[in-house]
């Protein structure tokens, strides 16, 4: 190779890797701007985000949305509400995925194929909406907690997940060791299999948390009374359809500052609701980017 | 994937356990040994059923005519009469029309971008750069579709959004996004793109790191540029992830998300945002016209179905990597 040529393709790499570099910049402020444009327009005056005078910080900072939100009893019993089904949800969800991988990754386990196959198909193939709806409807669940809770108890992908960590990372001699010294299958999953997991339990207990804070269909279709509402209908409510609760208003009695906190207040009930799943994010990164590489590339 | 270990290891096993009467006495038990197993699984299998499979044996309802006193499985027999209304109505067209222009969009434009944000961020030398990135690209997959379509309705509007601040800002008229039918597809994708790229990178960035050492080192030998290393080691590298992931999104084809597309329709932009999923939701569950609407979703469903077994079939015979 001659010299002139080496010169030549080291200009031709670092143009490509200016164009790498600036793709990703961009990428990176598209998506970062909208974020903290929603987040600095809720900390400012109402006026300014009518006007469109916020840009990049708050203007006029202000807490009038904020104050808003939390005065409103709608919001708290949804926020609640969200709680119970999230804890409560994320609780039956890993119980059931653990109680459904487990037997599926021991090689002991006999009609696991069977088992498996039956689990797959029913992610290519579903009855569909209306028998889904009809079949909650027999089970006389429709607008009750419960409805919110068992539909969605067991996740076909999370099992998966979890199958495939069990298979991977406990060594097939442990359980036969395990066997050999007396201990029932019971007592290997929960002094052994358990304890060794806990990387892949996180990564359960997030990606459920995630879906269930963040469900709003279960509710849509089966729930009626307002008292059983999770925060995700009352944010369609009020962000979507626009129709807010006027005992909202308590605090502003002048129609003209009424329109601009119902504009703001949008900006900061985003905020809210996004804020519990996103604050743990940074600390639980790497769990999550472990579950998804296990997930797909193992699976 | 998972079929695939699942064939492996059926052959593994069938060797291991041998044929005869020998291996049914032995299966009996083992099945004995381990009857905890068999509890364990209980709860989970009795949800499959109740959730999963009694909806599916529910299906019949769209060969039948539905009413809530006699039942689903006492209901009057119709045949195909539902599926023949659907396919005559003048909805059948417009429907397969605006599902088929948004998930083919979805696909054309989601599936490359989290490739090419992977490719891109496996250039990078500098690791707090690359973990910037990724960081923030994931973060919007937190980001619930309530909370998402809102923010596409806020920054679109014509009064609020920033989007409007910038085109007054170059002297432009205001422009009502969410009420032209011919953007709804555009606003659907793109949005997408913005909240699913970083999640969906994770996938080939694993993939990417897979890449044995070895090949780049040969490749600085021979003198092979960035663009080269790229197109030889990391796109063969990353293939067969891509292939997977191509084929159940082309098993998806017919869902489009309904949870989105229907937050964000609205009256003006229905000609071109009305999809299958969502016509069902409306004429089935708000119209209570269940024998239809269900007709509609099977119909939807068997397409689907199709569709991801002959891509399967399509990948196994052309490629090496494929769902089983």
């Amino acid at each position: 190779m001659t010299r002139s040529t080496a010169i030549r393709e080291s200009f031709g790499d670092k143009l490509f890797l200016a164009l790498v570099y600036a793709f990703l910049v961009l990428i990176l402020l598209v998506v970062l701007y909208p974020l903290i444009y929603i987040v600095s327009s809720s900390f400012s005056s109402p006026q300014a985000v009518i006007s469109g005078r916020v840009w990049l910080l708050p203007v006029d900072f202000s807490l009038a949305g904020y104050r808003a939100i939390f005065s409103n009893p709608q919001i708290m019993t949804g926020y609640g509400n969200s709680l119970f089904y999230t804890v409560f949800g994320v609780l039956i969800n890993v119980s059931l995925t653990v109680m459904m991988a487990y037997p599926l990754s021991r090689t002991t386990f006999y009609g696991r194929h069977v088992l498996m196959g039956l689990l797959v198909l029913t992610m290519m193939f579903s009855g569909g909406l209306i028998p889904y709806y009809l079949t909650v409807k027999n089970l006389h669940l429709l607008d009750t907690r419960w409805a919110m809770l068992l539909p969605s108890a067991m996740a076909v992908w999370q099992v998966i997940i979890a199958r495939t960590f069990f298979q991977s990372s406990i060594p097939k001699e442990l359980g036969e060791a395990a066997e050999l010294d007396g201990c029932s299958d019971f007592g290997f999953l929960w002094r052994v299999v358990l304890p060794l997991s806990k990387p892949i339990l996180a990564v359960l207990v997030l990606m459920y948390a995630v879906s269930q804070w963040n469900a709003y269909f279960e509710a849509l279709i089966f729930l009626k009374s307002t008292n059983l509402f999770p925060l995700q209908i009352i944010l369609r409510n009020i962000l979507i359809l626009n129709s807010i609760d006027s005992s909202m208003m308590v605090d502003a009695n002048k129609m003209a500052a009424m329109q601009g906190l119902r504009d703001l207040l949008k900006f900061s009930l985003i905020v809210v609701a996004t804020l519990p799943v996103l604050a743990i994010y940074p600390f639980v990164q790497k769990y999550f980017v472990q579950g998804i590489m296990i997930g797909s590339l193992k699976g | 994937m998972p079929a695939t270990t699942g064939a492996l290891e059926r052959k593994k096993t069938k060797s291991a356990i041998g044929a005869g009467s020998l291996a049914l006495r032995d299966r009996g038990k083992r099945v004995r040994r381990h009857w905890q197993l068999y509890l364990l699984v209980l709860l989970p299998v009795a949800y499959l059923i109740i959730f999963k499979y009694i909806p599916m044996y529910g299906a019949q309802i769209a060969f039948r005519d539905f009413s809530p006193v006699k039942g689903i499985l006492g209901s009057d027999w119709a045949g195909f009469k539902h599926f023949r209304t659907f396919f005559e109505s003048p909805n059948f067209w417009v429907l397969i029309k605006n599902t088929l222009v948004i998930s083919l969009y979805s696909l054309l434009v989601g599936f490359p971008a989290p490739i090419l944000l992977a490719l891109a961020l496996n250039e990078v030398r500098g690791m707090r750069f690359k973990r910037l990135v990724q960081m923030v690209t994931f973060a919007p997959y937190f980001i619930s579709t309530i909370v998402m379509v809102s923010m596409i309705i806020l920054f679109l509007s014509p009064r609020l959004g920033f989007v409007d601040h910038i085109l007054n800002a170059f002297g432009m008229e205001s422009i009502n996004f969410m009420g032209i039918p011919d953007y709804f597809s555009s606003i659907f994708v793109w949005s997408n793109v913005w909240q699913g790229i970083g999640y969906g990178a994770v996938i080939y960035l694993a993939a990417l790191s897979g890449i044995n050492v070895d090949l780049y080192e040969a490749a600085r030998v021979d003198g092979a540029s960035r663009i080269r290393k790229v197109w030889h080691i990391d796109l063969p590298g990353i293939l067969p992830a891509a292939t997977v992931l191509l084929i159940l999104n082309v098993g998806q084809i017919m869902n489009v998300g309904f949870e989105k597309i229907y937050l964000m329709q609205n009256p003006l932009n229905t000609s071109t945002s009305e999809v299958i999923s969502t016509y069902v939701y409306k004429i089935g569950l708000l119209g209570a016209n269940f024998s239809f609407s269900a007709a509609v979703d099977l119909f939807n469903s068997v397409i689907n179905l199709i569709l991801l077994l002959s891509v399967n079939y399509a990948a196994r015979r052309f490629s090496e990597s494929s769902l089983w």
